[in-house]
């Protein structure tokens, strides 16, 4: 049966469009130092590594763990790498803890990264295989029909979009390794900000971002022998539906539900908007904030919407989101899970700094990727479960 | 550790498949590893998959893949851009939590597509080594020549390899190469990468793999002939081939010493050796005596080599032979990375 | 005094003969013919156009073959501003997802032939087909759709389908 496990310790890099003064070597160094550092670990305390990152074109290597091998202090010991699309620094994570709740490992070093300034992001994403369809506008011109799905479904206001970039990009202000500090940002610049795909805007859209985040994951033994707040992992799921599909709900998908399902059942939730404090959900794209609400049972479908107007998800809310900033203010692609699940990891161990929810016990990190098809999802607490 | 056995295994591989991607090279053997067992790909607990984007000429390759196996309703499900013997240890992981009985693991890749040499020059650190464009099969020479300087090995021990392999590949439907070659007329080719010939390297083939891994009960319920994973490890060097010993497989020797590879009789061994002279040094690094254990009954890499399955392939091999009472405990391994670099190991018991 | 070294460009360059499938192979020569042939799922029943390998929802391989009408329904659509790699048409443009008659999945194609703003979801519309001279195995012999002069589908009849 599985045994308990714990984040012992983060490290993430200050997200930029470019890393100049580092390899991907240094990219991931830099995050995976910070973490053993913050764990009070060194690497021969580490047993294994679990990286992850999105596709290879990304940064033109193939299979970049094994050129990173050195940079990870993986020599002579087990080394995978985890490629599930967007959620794929989430998925990182779960393999990581569930090698450590299998008995298998005391420690394992968890990495996710991407350095998208490498090699072109854009073109990867839009890669034309012949004789497929055309017209893929990248990722946003994949995802604002969905929204338009969703606004037609909640008859949500055209400017709760709006509402949660505004919030996302001031809560990144107290973020230091966000990449956007928009300190002057206002709702009348967003809301004014060119279309790029109708109905999302240029100001509602994630940044490309080069950078990295690394955790600890330990057994039992190992927290409870750390002198460092830790956070117990109550809980993991992962799930995965078809592409395209006759049946499929992409804006409301089955397996963002049964994924949370899940989750929540392994952690012992009953009422997610009660019992989880706060949560850092995938917000690529302003519209996603409400939609996964009701997708996560946060709130009722068709409802998400309400929760952004009336302040519920802001920093200071009933249920705060992103308080990091999220994905629309950083997204390193292949890292972009796994700060959620490290954001979250750090609201219950209280070392979020400046966006630190008070009181925070119980939250979820989430990661979703492909179209709208990949989740990956945790429920982390300050007390042992 | 809970018992896990191999239930289940299929494979196919060819030189080239023009008429069908690689769904729909999937498709059937799914059918054909879940179809015995009375079940389908909607009843496993996990599904885990091993393919590389690279290779398919495509980001996101597993996506499309992952069709084949119809997830609805929605499944738990996981990708690692590893070979499918990576991906087969991900699914052993996940069963040791206990709630779930019973993991699919399939791998597939075509190298046909694209030019694999030069997919693979890929797979180097990008600054220093990468724009020289070493592709695998000069990396591999560099070994080989290191091996047959330091006295390990001769030119005539790698024919030894390659004939062994085309000779039990003649029984191996899916082997691409086969047949009874004169090893004296294989040292008279011509070399091709110094000091490597033609046929020490391994062939260009299309294919993929399935497995259905069951836990304690449910594997016997499955099959009267479960296979077990008795131990199973990887470790993984620097891929400097300055900074490690290339001659022998430090991470394999580890890897094995984890997996208890090194005690106990070994009836069969599947070793993944894409060139041949490999299979010389991981028979060293495992320890194991060619007097008393079948090597590469299968062929080997050499005969096949489907890219990111034929890992898997080793593992799966060796089981259904045991499976099939050829024997009682057998090892396989697989490789990834540039000579060597990459190593796991594991051992099966019937 | 020398500066570091920040930035080594390597050029990658990679061909890929690449291999459509069984179906998808089928559905082109269709196109090529001027023919929209949709596959049915012999287990849920549904016909997907454009059929790629098997039914993603089953994981089953196609049985029947379903010539889907050129009419459809515009379910959802975009209105994009800004180009990409490969794409140069004129700013701004509709991307819609229509659902052609007979099929139970979307296509992704052009809208054209109304102002964008007047795009809406639900619209009927009809295929324009690039002169048969120029027909080629692709689904781009429909260089985009236009409206018909139908009333909208009722909301509720494709909500479904987003």
């Amino acid at each position: 049966m599985a045994h308990r496990a714990a984040v012992l310790g983060t490290g993430q890099t200050k997200h930029v469009a470019a890393r100049k003064d580092v390899s991907i070597a240094g990219l991931v160094r830099e995050a995976a130092d910070r973490a053993l550092a913050d764990a009070g670990c060194t690497w021969d305390d580490i047993d294994a590594v679990v990286i992850g990152k999105a596709p290879d074109m990304f940064e033109g290597v193939m299979m970049p763990e094994l050129y990173l091998a050195e940079a990870l202090g993986a020599v002579g010991k087990p080394l995978m790498r985890v490629h599930t699309a967007g959620s794929v620094g989430g998925s990182t994570a779960v393999v990581a803890t569930h090698l450590v709740q299998a008995g298998i490992h005391e420690r394992v070093l968890t990495v996710a990264f991407e350095k998208q300034s490498e090699s072109n992001a854009m073109w990867a994403l839009s890669i034309r295989i012949p004789f497929a369809q055309p017209l893929v506008a990248g990722a946003g011109g994949y995802f604002a029909p969905i929204v338009r799905g969703y606004i037609r479904k909640s008859s949500a206001p055209l400017d709760t979009g709006y509402k949660v970039v505004l919030k996302d990009r001031l809560n990144a202000l107290k973020n230091p390794y966000a990449h956007l500090h928009q300190p002057d940002i206002t709702y009348e610049q967003i809301a004014e900000s060119p279309l790029l795909w109708d109905p999302i805007r240029y100001a509602e859209t994630c940044p490309s971002s080069d950078g990295a985040a690394a955790m600890v994951i330990g057994s039992e033994r190992a927290a409870e022998a750390s002198e460092r707040p830790v956070a117990w992992i109550h809980g993991t799921a992962v799930r995965s539906e078809p592409t395209m599909g006759a049946g499929r709900d992409r804006v409301n998908p089955h397996a963002g539900r049964a994924c949370a399902k899940a989750v929540y059942a392994e952690a012992g939730i009953t009422d997610p908007f009660r019992q989880i404090d706060c949560a850092e959900i995938y917000v690529p794209f302003s519209w996603f904030e409400p939609m996964w609400l009701e997708n996560l049972g946060f709130a009722e479908e068709g409802t998400g919407w309400k929760m952004v107007h009336d302040g519920t998800t802001a920093l200071d809310g009933d249920l705060p989101i992103n308080m990091s900033g999220g994905v629309l203010s950083s997204n390193p692609i292949g890292a972009s899970g796994m700060l959620r699940f490290l954001e979250a990891a750090n609201q219950v161990r209280g070392t979020a700094g400046d966006h630190q929810v008070e009181g925070a016990r119980t939250a979820m990190g989430h990661a979703y990727g492909g179209g709208s098809q990949f989740f990956a999802m945790w429920v982390v607490g300050a007390e042992k479960r | 550790m809970r018992d896990v056995a191999v239930v289940a295994y299929n494979q196919f591989a060819t030189r080239r498949d023009e008429t069908r991607n690689e769904i729909e090279m999937l498709l059937p053997v799914l059918k054909d590893t879940l179809g015995p067992l009375g079940l389908t790909t909607k009843d496993m607990g996990f599904t885990v998959s091993g393919s590389s984007d690279y290779l398919a000429g495509q980001a996101f390759a597993f996506v499309s893949a992952l069709d084949a196996v119809g997830p609805w309703p929605p499944i738990a499900e996981s990708h690692v851009e590893m070979d499918g013997a990576f991906a087969l240890y991900e699914a052993w992981v996940r069963l040791q939590h206990g709630d779930i009985d019973t993991a699919l693991v399939y791998a597939f890749g075509k190298s046909s597509p694209g030019d694999l040499g030069r997919v693979l020059a890929l797979q180097l650190e990008p600054y220093l080594v990468g724009p020289l464009w070493p592709d695998a099969a000069s990396l591999a020479a560099l070994q080989a020549r290191a091996l047959i300087d330091s006295g390990k090995a001769s030119e005539k021990d790698l024919a030894r390899v390659v004939a062994r392999s085309r000779r039990a590949a003649q029984d191996n439907p899916n082997a691409q190469l086969k047949g009874e070659v004169d090893e004296a007329a294989l040292l008279d080719e011509p070399l091709f990468n110094d000091p490597l010939r033609k046929h020490d390297l391994p062939t260009i083939s299309d294919g993929c793999a399935v497995m259905v891994l069951a836990a304690g009960d449910r594997a016997r319920e499955l099959t009267d002939t479960p296979v077990w994973i008795r131990g199973i490890d990887h470790r993984v060097e620097s891929q400097h081939l300055g900074s490690r010993d290339v001659t022998t497989s430090a991470s394999t020797r580890l890897a094995g010493q984890k997996a208890g590879a090194d005690v106990g009789t070994i009836d069969l061994a599947e070793l993944h050796a894409p060139f041949s002279h490999q299979e010389l040094i991981l028979i060293d690094a495992l320890g194991l005596d060619e007097t008393r254990t079948r090597i590469n009954p299968s062929g080997g890499a050499l005969a096949s080599n489907p890219m990111m399955t034929a890992g898997l392939v080793r593992i799966g091999e060796a089981a259904k032979r045991l499976a099939a009472g050829e024997g009682n405990r057998a090892v396989a391994h697989a490789t990834s990375g540039p000579a060597l670099q990459q190593n796991l190991v594991c051992v099966l018991e019937a | 005094m020398t500066e570091p070294v920040t930035e080594i460009i390597t050029p990658i360059r990679m061909d890929y003969r690449y291999t459509p499938g069984t179906e998808s192979s089928a559905f082109l020569r269709g196109m090529k013919e001027g023919k929209m042939l949709g596959r049915r799922c012999p287990s849920c029943e549904k016909v997907y156009f454009p059929a790629r390998a098997v039914c993603s929802m089953c994981g089953e391989a196609f049985t029947e073959t379903v010539e889907v009408k050129d009419t459809g329904t515009m379910v959802t659509f975009a209105v994009v501003n800004v180009n990409f790699a490969n794409r140069v048409i004129d700013l701004p443009y509709v991307t819609a997802e229509v659902v052609f008659d007979g099929a139970d999945t979307a296509s992704m194609v052009l809208l054209s032939g109304v102002a964008p703003e007047e795009a809406r979801m639900g619209m009927r519309v009809k295929a324009h087909w690039i002169p048969e001279a120029e027909w080629d195995f692709s689904l781009a012999n429909i260089d985009y759709v236009e409206p018909l002069d139908e009333p909208d589908a009722p909301y509720e009849s494709f909500k479904e389908l987003v």
